[in-house]
């Protein structure tokens, strides 16, 4: 496994069995990868828990009125993820399943990276990187002012923060004193062509957030209850906006993805390659 | 120009809550009181222009009308996916105000002049793009900018250009404003080139050439019909702009041209600056004139083009 060698916080090693739930996400996202036949599969998986605890336990919205005032905003940044947001937006009734099963058709409304207007849920349409957190911020500014209103969650990946623009949003965001908006940087190490310590490193990565004002946690971002635990004490701290790292794996819950940077986009997928990713997901 | 454009977002932001002001870091005292009466609709972002756009952009999506002002060619290079993702893609009410369209910033290079700013800009889905011939006109076209459902680009000439609009012709997106009518040429500008137009006219008319001046402040959505009517009758067609020949007024005319298949064909030319960054220095106006820019060259490009000639 590579290591950033001057991270404080190691990336998880140990690889506890997927509980139920997180298994039945990544089966709907294999599932959807199939109907497309492509996709970032190595990006979404590391996601699952992530979106799972958000959804599940965090965020304020109803499915059945997706723009509703009070709703939390959640900008998946990092757009190549979109098969796990897609799961959870499905599982959530946001959109019924089926529409899983026209991922990247002609007549679907989940493309490749998701767009706001065309899938229910979706705040920002996302796709190319460094976007995410300005619009992020720019939301909690108007949202700030209203009472009612909901706070603003941002997704990030860690090639992301290879981006200036991500950091000129840091700068301005610890500026306003955002504490209604949280950054979650999905942090696993790798990036499309390698380790984001061969391609740019970004350790220290806590430091560099502390140091553009934000109050920082690290987390294991497959662990649903160290994740659940910091993303209900937001902000972390009064008058600042929070950054939570998530150490995460690349791929996690099928051996064969993790830490594999071939599978960071696959296409001309076959239903072949997708029984036997379902079927390593139920053993691993 | 730039200071009626700013002062018209600080009267309408007193009147709107929903609109707001964001500049980079533009000069000292600029908007002093509209930061001081309305703070929480006054923002100074930093040099951040790629941030700044996406920002304005969230904020439009919860619902705000937000104007962006800063130097054109960091509003509309540095941060083009921005403009083309966040505000257009996305169907926002951002309002880009350029400061020194064309070359304005003369003495100041290549690095601050904006000569494809329209051409870009242009190319985007969903955006309207303005660029007004006075500070009057921009006085009487800013009230129309802020329920435009998209995003929009008002490119701001120089400062103190002379008045040539008819205060009592009142503005519209999308209107043609034919300035001075002529039945042999006509001469359609855009921006604060349509001085020269009418200064081009008069020598024209010395040489027993009646030449006539539309006035195009809205380049996109471009009023495709009205511009084939004001075309219809007239032989000779010139373009003239403040911004190269690529992708402008002069290539949109063109495309309306060629696609309208006139009979018999119009004599047609492009005025404008040409496919190549700026040497030279200089003011403004001796920095166009370098450029192929000037009354004079204007009126003989028109009696050339009259004669049959081709250059």
């Amino acid at each position: 496994m590579p290591t950033s060698p001057t991270s404080p916080f190691s990336p998880p090693t140990s690889r506890p069995s997927l509980d139920r739930r997180s298994k039945d996400l990544r089966t709907l996202v294999l599932r959807a990868f199939g109907a497309g036949r492509r996709g970032h599969l190595g990006s979404a998986f590391s996601l699952v828990e992530m979106l799972r605890v958000l959804y599940d336990d965090v965020l304020r919205f109803d499915a059945t009125k997706p723009l509703w005032e009070g709703r939390d905003r959640m900008i998946l940044s990092k757009g190549h993820g979109c098969l796990a947001l897609y799961a959870i937006l499905a599982d959530k009734s946001f959109f019924p399943e089926s529409e899983l099963m026209k991922f990247c058709h002609i007549d679907g409304k989940l493309g490749g990276h998701p767009e706001r207007g065309k899938v229910p849920g979706v705040e920002a349409s996302t796709g190319s990187l460094g976007h995410g957190l300005s619009i992020g911020v720019g939301m909690a500014l108007a949202l700030r002012a209203r009472p009612e209103a909901g706070r603003v969650f941002v997704i990030d990946s860690d090639g992301e923060c290879n981006e200036g623009s991500l950091w000129e949003a840091a700068l301005s965001a610890s500026k306003h004193r955002l504490e209604n908006l949280t950054v979650l940087v999905d942090y696993n190490h790798m990036q499309s062509y390698s380790t984001t310590a061969e391609v740019l490193n970004l350790e220290p990565m806590a430091d560099k957030w502390r140091a553009f004002g934000f109050a920082v946690k690290e987390v294991d971002g497959h662990d649903v209850a160290s994740l659940r635990e910091a993303l209900k004490a937001t902000p972390f701290e009064p008058g600042r906006p929070s950054a939570l790292i998530c150490h995460t794996v690349k791929g996690r819950g099928v051996p064969l993805l993790e830490w594999n940077a071939a599978w960071h986009h696959k296409n001309k997928v076959t239903d072949e390659e997708v029984a036997t990713l379902l079927a390593a997901l139920e053993e691993a | 120009m730039r200071k009626t454009s700013l002062d018209s977002v600080y009267e309408l932001a007193k009147q709107d809550k929903r609109i707001v002001f964001i500049g980079s870091d533009i000069g000292a005292g600029t908007l002093d009181e509209f930061k001081a009466e309305m703070p929480n609709q006054f923002f100074m972002e930093g040099i951040s222009e790629a941030h700044v756009v996406g920002m304005a952009a969230g904020m439009a999506l919860e619902g705000k009308i937000v104007y962006i002002n800063t130097i054109a060619t960091f509003l509309t290079r540095r941060c083009y996916e921005q403009v083309a993702l966040d505000c257009c893609l996305h169907k926002t009410r951002v309002r880009l105000i350029g400061s020194g369209g064309g070359l304005v910033y003369a003495p100041l290079g290549p690095t601050h002049l904006a000569v494809e700013d329209i051409a870009i800009m242009r190319a985007l889905p969903g955006m309207t793009i303005l660029a007004a011939a006075d500070a009057e006109e921009m006085k009487r076209m800013m009230p129309h900018t802020v329920d435009i459902p998209g995003p929009v680009y008002i490119r701001l000439g120089r400062g103190g250009d002379p008045v040539v609009t008819d205060p009592t012709d009142p503005f519209e997106i999308g209107k043609l404003f034919l300035l001075k009518p002529g039945k042999d040429v006509l001469l359609i500008t855009t921006g604060t080139m349509s001085k020269m137009a009418l200064d081009a006219a008069d020598l024209l008319r010395a040489q027993s050439l009646d030449a006539g001046v539309l006035h195009v402040p809205t380049l996109k959505p471009l009023n495709v019909s009205g511009l084939i009517a004001q075309m219809a009758e007239i032989p000779v067609i010139l373009t003239l702009e403040e911004h190269s020949v690529i992708g402008g007024l002069g290539s949109a005319i063109s495309e309306i041209l060629a696609e309208a298949a006139f009979t018999p064909a119009k004599r047609f030319r492009r005025l404008g600056l040409p496919d190549a960054f700026c040497e030279n220095y200089g003011s403004q106006a001796s920095l166009m004139a370098k450029q192929g820019l000037s009354v004079e060259r204007v009126a003989q490009q028109a009696l050339e083009l009259a004669a049959g000639a081709r250059v």
